[in-house]
């Protein structure tokens, strides 16, 4: 048989899957070990005992200085810019996308600029940022906002050009006027691609969090970081990565449900 | 004054000519059925019906006036598929045109308004048999389902000119010959004047009062863009001679050759 009509039962692919999880570990687990065992202050691959620890240092301990919960405070900090900044963005795909999507007229004069921006390389123009708008959040939040913003609006006004010109033509004879083909045909039906676009998008938009609160910030999961690198502070760094990488995997799925939950005929094959 | 006429028309795309001095008058309430090869010009003549495309040449007149140039609540349309909006079911489907029509900034309608148009929607529902599926979504229906489905969407409009390109083309025969039977009710439930566009010779054959058959009069092999269809055959229907039927479903298919070729 082909290995292209090869396919893994159930059970063997949930091994696969976790197969190389499980091999890192081992790996890291053993290496870390090894290096421990030659110089037990050794920082460069801490152990889990050393992650722990400061784990609860950062997460369940006031720090000395500002009486706060470090990991806890920078958390929000960066959810709070990335939600902002992705919920900006997201808002401003759909109206530019929407109009762009199914007004020629718009499409005409906006559609070559949307193309424009959406090649400039986002962290180019971090400096510029900075610059205009402070080194407060806003600078950050529009770092964001101008990185995945254009590549949305192209996304949704691609996606809305996709329905079926039928169905355009199916919605006029049903009297609909320009407004009520936005609202009642395009906006729902792109809805849950919008969201899809968002998840997509957060990927690129985390870059540029960090990228952000590392260059300039008081706090949030990127400044720390880069914080603690000064000082070799694995421990920190790794934890602090997983939580990252954690957060980044429940957004995920909760957009995910939400759109099965919202738009049961769009996941339906409905679309 | 006829309610359509068609007054020397001409259809051409750059260099390429689809149709070729087309003459026609329908009255009210007549089923027109379209047949011919493909690219003999059926489906852009009813895109100029719909206001979907404009004529090159010559006039195309409702009741003396000429064809509006966009799609309206006047004109409705099957199309052989996609023509039914997959975000609604089949209820708010049918309820889409009579909300677009009382609510122009809102598209939606509430509280007793909404309570007598889903009266006349479920009314509808029923008379396209979908009574039963009536809260699912398209995609949960079978291909002739959605095809009641996107008939209801269009009669509950009352359209003065209904179209229908090819709606039974991706169904199968059984199935073909219910939807005919729903067909004719409807039509002759309303007196809606109907153009279908068909592929099927015998299908436009017996249904409706009149069948439409275009095809290419003149043909050069070298440069087959050069000359256009036209109306060859306008028949009533229930003449239904053997003899014909052969002799145009000859020409018919040698022009699809031709044109294939």
């Amino acid at each position: 048989m082909r290995l292209i009509n090869r396919h893994p039962a159930r059970t063997t692919a949930l091994f696969l899957g976790l197969l190389p999880f499980v091999l890192i570990v081992l790996l890291y687990g053993t290496a870390s070990q090894e290096r421990l065992a030659n110089n037990p202050n050794d920082k460069l691959l801490p152990g889990l005992e050393q992650m722990t620890s400061a784990v609860n240092r950062m997460a369940f301990q006031e720090d000395r200085r500002s009486g706060e919960y470090l990991m806890w405070q920078d958390t929000t900090a960066s959810l709070q810019r990335l939600g902002i900044g992705v919920g900006v963005a997201a808002s401003l795909a759909l109206v530019v996308g929407l109009l762009n999507g199914i007004l020629p007229v718009v499409r005409a004069g906006m559609a070559p600029l949307v193309s424009a921006l959406s090649m400039i390389p986002p962290l180019a123009i971090l400096p510029i940022l900075f610059i205009v708008f402070g080194l407060g959040e806003l600078s950050k939040v529009m770092l964001i906002v101008i990185g995945t913003a254009p590549i949305m609006m192209r996304d949704v006004a691609q996606r809305v050009r996709e329905l079926p010109q039928e169905q355009l033509i199916k919605i006029q004879t049903l009297g609909a006027n320009s407004w009520q083909v936005v609202t009642r045909m395009a906006l729902p039906q792109v809805l849950p691609r919008l969201i899809d676009a968002v998840r997509l998008s957060l990927g690129p938009a985390w870059l540029f969090l960090i990228a952000a609160e590392a260059i300039a910030s008081e706090q949030g999961l990127g400044y720390r970081i880069f914080l603690v690198r000064r000082y070799l502070a694995m421990d920190v760094i790794i934890p602090y990565v997983l939580w990252i990488t954690l957060l980044a995997i429940v957004i995920d799925q909760l957009l995910r449900l939400a759109n099965r939950r919202l738009f049961p005929w769009y996941n339906a094959g409905g679309h | 004054m006829s309610f359509i006429t068609v007054n020397k028309l001409w259809k051409e795309y750059g260099h390429t000519v689809v149709l070729e001095n087309l003459n026609l008058t329908v009255e009210q309430g007549e089923f027109c059925t379209l047949v011919g090869a493909s690219g003999c010009g059926k489906s852009t003549f009813l895109k100029m019906l719909l206001g979907q495309e404009q004529p090159t040449r010559g006039d195309l007149q409702l009741e003396g006036d000429t064809f509006p140039g966009e799609p309206d609540r006047n004109r409705g349309i099957v199309f052989q598929r996609y023509s039914v909006f997959p975000h609604l079911t089949v209820r708010q489907n049918v309820l889409m045109g009579l909300e677009l029509e009382q609510k122009p900034f809102l598209g939606k309608l509430f509280g007793k308004a909404r309570r007598e148009a889903l009266a006349k929607v479920d009314q509808m529902i029923e008379a396209v048999g979908l009574a039963h599926a009536a809260n699912k979504w398209p995609h949960e229906l079978s291909g002739g389902m959605q095809q009641r489905l996107a008939i209801a969407q269009s009669f509950i409009m009352r359209p003065r000119v209904l179209l229908l390109d090819e709606p039974f083309g991706a169904l199968d025969p059984g199935i073909r010959r219910d939807m005919h039977q729903l067909i004719l009710k409807l039509w002759r439930e309303t007196g809606t004047t109907i153009f279908m566009v068909t592929h099927d010779l015998h299908e436009g054959f017996y249904l409706g009062t009149r069948l439409l058959v275009f095809d290419k009069v003149r043909n050069d092999p070298q440069q087959p863009e050069a000359f256009g269809a036209t109306i060859t055959y306008d028949l009533p229907i229930g003449q239904t001679d053997q003899q014909l039927y052969e002799s145009i479903e000859t020409s018919v298919s040698e022009t699809a050759r031709a044109l294939s070729a």
